[in-house]
């Protein structure tokens, strides 16, 4: 395996930085909300990992599209890493959703649109990853994932739109009227907002980082995987 | 409006979550780099044994 490029060493040091500064703008600088108070703080993370979950699942289309155009290995390898980071991201987002949701809704858990589309966006990448692994030729892998993750990308506005389309819903719209039938909500002043948009940053960078990591494995992976092949003809 | 208390109760499981799967993938992904070199470090040395 090459030795990291400095630009990820770079990314690195950044990531790690952003998150302390991102930690500290949550604990530090964004004001108490007055009704949920500090439960509250679990917001800002639990969207930006919402954010850079659904990110990934649409790059994982997009890296799909140009794998069926170019049938270039490589774009199989940054799917799968798309994927995978952001599975890791979202199911963070779900179980800290329902740790918020115990002490504000009452319950750990309703099956309320928000929450059933995101379990199913949810599934559908898990499934994504146990499929592949019954697939042993790399170049129908490859494509079978391709169209998967182009199919499954669908889930992703759907997903984002539900709370904003279905009128009855417990989930609170954070960009965008609310509804009235929401609970959780809260206004955001300025210093929150601020909070908000600098965390969604900072996973982005965290997000990145991860993802030339994970693709840096898959390349090493392939590199294994041919030898084997090769060694086996 | 909720107890202060309780408030905190769940904001610590919050952020502990937020930490901890991060840290776990983050040791995975160390653990496979590791297990793929050293399958990559045996192949070269069985095809240098086996040359075809």
């Amino acid at each position: 395996m090459k030795p990291q490029p400095i630009a990820l060493k770079v990314l690195n040091v950044f990531s790690v930085l952003l998150f302390l500064a991102a930690f500290g703008m949550v604990f530090l600088y964004a004001p108490l909300e007055e009704t949920m108070n500090y439960v509250q703080k679990i917001f800002y993370f639990h969207v930006a990992n919402a954010w850079v979950g659904m990110l990934g699942f649409i790059a994982a289309a997009v890296a799909g599209v140009v794998y069926l155009v170019k049938h270039d290995q490589k774009w199989d390898i940054i799917e799968l890493a798309a994927v995978e980071i952001s599975l890791i991201f979202f199911i963070t987002t779900i179980i800290t959703g329902s740790i918020w949701a115990r002490p504000v809704w009452n319950t750990w858990w309703t099956w309320d649109t928000r929450l059933t589309t995101a379990t199913i966006l949810e599934m559908i990448y898990i499934a994504y990853l146990l499929l592949r692994q019954g697939i042993e030729d790399p170049d129908r892998r490859a494509r079978f994932g391709a169209v998967y993750t182009i199919i499954g990308a669908i889930s992703v506005p759907i997903t984002f739109l539900s709370i904003r389309i279905v009128s009855r819903t417990i989930h609170p719209v954070v960009i965008g009227a609310t509804n009235g039938t929401a609970t959780g909500s809260f206004n955001m002043a300025p210093p929150m907002l601020f909070t908000m948009f600098f965390a969604l940053f900072t996973f982005s960078a965290i997000f990145v980082t991860l993802f030339w990591h994970r693709i840096r494995l898959g390349q090493l992976a392939q590199q294994v995987e041919q030898l084997k092949l090769e060694e086996m003809q | 409006m909720l107890d202060y208390s309780v408030s905190i109760k769940y904001m610590l499981a919050g952020y502990t979550v937020f930490l901890a799967i991060p840290a776990v993938y983050l040791i995975s992904l160390v653990i496979r780099v590791r297990n793929l070199q050293r399958d990559l470090q045996t192949m070269k040395e069985f095809q240098k044994k086996n040359p075809k």
